[in-house]
């Protein structure tokens, strides 16, 4: 095995995140043949604020495909958080103060339940997190045709996502720089953080090292349950309201970043730099190929062959006689 | 009991079991109906079965090659697309129409496994990426819903045989006996099975690993095409809805792990697929029989799943070595 790459920037950079922040800057070059504000600054602060919502649910994705697994269950995760938070908002002054953080344990709830069902029960994650995806669902419909709570944000959800407060920077950028900062120290600095790369390597081996592996497993899902309620939490007070098909455009884009960073699909290798990269990468070819004008089949597919024409150049696995 | 019947009877466990539910859901589905099982009944719940059987089938080929396809949604709405396009006019141009949806099916899977194969990329990425990719090809084709299809033939395909067969499950025989069958018993379908189990045991083994992921990739792309066609006859329409591309390719895999395939690969089989898939539908058949408000439905379903899941934990009862549970 090659992997146990130490993270962290003591070590070289990973290739990957290099050749991500590369194409950054051709996907920059490119849009500004087509469009001269394309580098302005309140251009580039626009994208970086949307980027900052993928980038929060793509931090929790980073967690779980380190340790070799996947969250399916993002779409109505990230729901579930926007809508709960909404509807706390409607309970009242009280409600409204913890509207963000009811909404964010929500997430971590419906994490937790995932991460017991990997961790204890030894199901596949795929099949788990598809499963609470179909829960979480199951109980919006029920919460919002039940009891038809309220579906526009607090002050503060809509603060956090769209204000600024600090020379410029859009909160939401300030959140995303917050959760990055916690996601790098977590990983680099704690036994949680190398418990994870250990078990994305060989979960065994972490097991038989004496690595709490099962509490582990569970509390990366957590997290990951917590960070996309919290990404549902932004994108309810950037449109001012939470709606049911909110997460589902959310899924598919922060495996990708994920993967576009350099971080293997298998665990146990990447870094958050490249999840950064990934995001920007992502948000960017998103934005440039709607300047651009294109029609929208022409973004899906360009979209796809971007993502396999990057992962040729860089992401490819070894081959099976090696 | 000799030794090859225990070793079949292990082999076909998780079909049989699949089956077995499959057959107690349904009967209590049939005499709890109201209008109690007569030939229409049966008729709408094969072709929704069949649908979701199709799809299933598609996803088990390459999931037993221990991969996942997370565009056969994606090829489905394609083919169903392409389908409201060409599968019209007289019988010439309505079987050479399928015959081109059907191609292009092949072709779509044939794209994942090269890139798989020599691309080496993950399947899961990999699919993603095509499957925005094969979307955008049914959006260009279908911008907005519409097209028609040879109702006839339709018609003929979603009806009843004489005698109240619903023509859905003869046409999901067929795909068994023409394709699965003659896969499972050939050398390749054995490859596949042990690509599965263990790459590096079937490498060492001298066995035709690209062939075989070539083959499973092709079939999963052909039988999605298939399942794209009959979304055809059932709307008369095609539509470029990327929700039914979706939940299409999370109910496959829901309805591979409900019939006993194993998502690590290597052991399971497309028959069990489809019990798993009319499982997955006759749940959502039983909440409405017993009258359970629509509004809880979703999250009865989400339940059931769940509960179905939790029980593969069941072989944490067995495992003498902690270890065991450790890949």
């Amino acid at each position: 095995m090659p992997g146990g790459r130490v993270p962290g920037t003591r070590r070289r950079i990973d290739p990957a995140v290099l050749w991500a922040f590369g194409c950054i800057v051709l996907v920059l070059l490119v849009g500004s043949v087509y469009s001269s504000s394309f580098l302005s600054p309140q251009y580039l602060l626009q994208q970086l604020k949307v980027a900052s919502f993928l980038g929060v649910i793509a931090t929790g994705a980073m967690l779980v495909i380190l340790l070799g697994q996947i969250d399916l269950s993002v779409p109505w995760v990230v729901a579930a958080g926007g809508m709960m938070a909404t509807a706390a908002t409607g309970w009242g002054p009280l409600g409204e103060l913890f509207a963000i953080p009811v909404g964010i344990a929500c997430g971590v709830a419906l994490g937790l339940v995932s991460g017991v069902g990997v961790a204890f029960l030894r199901i596949p994650s795929m099949v788990v997190t598809l499963a609470m995806n179909a829960v979480a669902q199951g109980l919006m419909i029920v919460h919002t045709g039940g009891f038809s709570p309220q579906d526009s944000s607090s002050r503060a959800m809509r603060v956090m996502a769209t204000g600024d407060t600090v020379l410029g920077i859009p909160n939401a950028v300030l959140v995303w720089v917050a959760v990055g900062a916690a996601a790098v120290f977590l990983l680099t600095r704690t036994t949680f953080g190398r418990t994870v790369y250990a078990i994305g390597n060989r979960e065994r081996a972490a097991y038989l090292s004496g690595a709490r592996t099962r509490v582990v497993v569970m509390a990366a899902f957590a997290l990951s349950g917590g960070l996309s309620a919290l990404g549902g939490v932004l994108l309810a007070g950037y449109a001012s309201k939470a709606a049911q098909a909110m997460g589902d455009a959310y899924l598919l884009p922060a495996i990708a970043a994920v993967v576009l960073g350099g971080t293997s699909i298998l665990g146990g290798r990447g870094s958050y730099l490249g999840t950064v990269a990934g995001v920007i990468l992502i948000t960017l070819l998103q934005s440039i190929l709607s300047v651009m004008q294109m029609p929208e089949f022409g973004r899906h597919v360009t979209y796809g062959v971007v993502i396999i024409a990057m992962l040729l150049i860089y992401g490819r696995g070894r081959r099976s006689s090696d | 009991m000799n030794g090859d019947g225990t070793y079949w009877l292990r082999e076909h466990k998780g079909t049989l079991l699949a089956f077995a539910a499959f057959l107690v859901m349904f009967t209590i589905y049939a005499t709890n109906h109201s209008a109690g099982l007569d030939a229409n009944v049966a008729t709408t719940a094969a072709n929704k079965g069949a649908l979701l059987a199709i799809i299933a089938m598609a996803q088990t080929f390459v999931v037993l090659t221990s991969g996942i396809d997370l565009s056969v949604g994606a090829v489905m709405v394609l083919a169903n697309c392409l389908a409201s396009w060409i599968v019209v006019g007289s019988p010439l141009m309505t079987a050479l129409g399928v015959i081109g949806v059907l191609l292009v099916g092949c072709l779509c899977g044939a794209i994942n496994a090269l890139i798989v194969i020599f691309g080496r990329l993950q399947p899961i990425v990999t699919t993603i990426a095509t499957g925005a990719v094969f979307y955008g090809a049914a959006l260009a084709l279908r911008p907005v819903p519409g097209g028609d299809v040879n109702t006839a033939l339709a018609d003929a395909l979603t009806g009843q045989l004489p005698g109240g067969v619903p023509a859905s499950l003869s046409l999901l025989l067929a795909v068994v006996v023409v394709v699965w069958l003659p896969f499972r018993r050939s050398v390749i379908g054995r490859a596949a099975y042990a690509v599965g189990s263990s790459e590096v045991a079937a490498y060492m083994s001298g066995v035709p690993i690209r062939r075989a992921k070539f083959v499973a990739y092709t079939l999963s792309g052909l039988l999605a095409s298939m399942a794209g066609l009959f979304v055809t006859f059932i709307t008369y329409t095609g539509e470029a809805s990327a929700a039914n591309a979706s939940t299409y390719t999370l109910y496959s895999i829901a309805a591979v792990v409900l019939g006993g395939v194993s998502l690590f690969g290597g052991s399971g089989s497309a028959v069990g697929a489809i019990f798993g898939a009319f499982m997955f539908r006759t749940i959502g058949d039983l909440l409405f029989v017993f009258n359970v408000e629509p509004l809880w439905q979703p999250l009865f379903q989400g339940l059931v799943l769940s509960v179905a899941v939790c029980l593969g934990a069941a072989r944490l009862l067995r495992v003498r070595n902690r270890l065991d549970l450790y890949g």
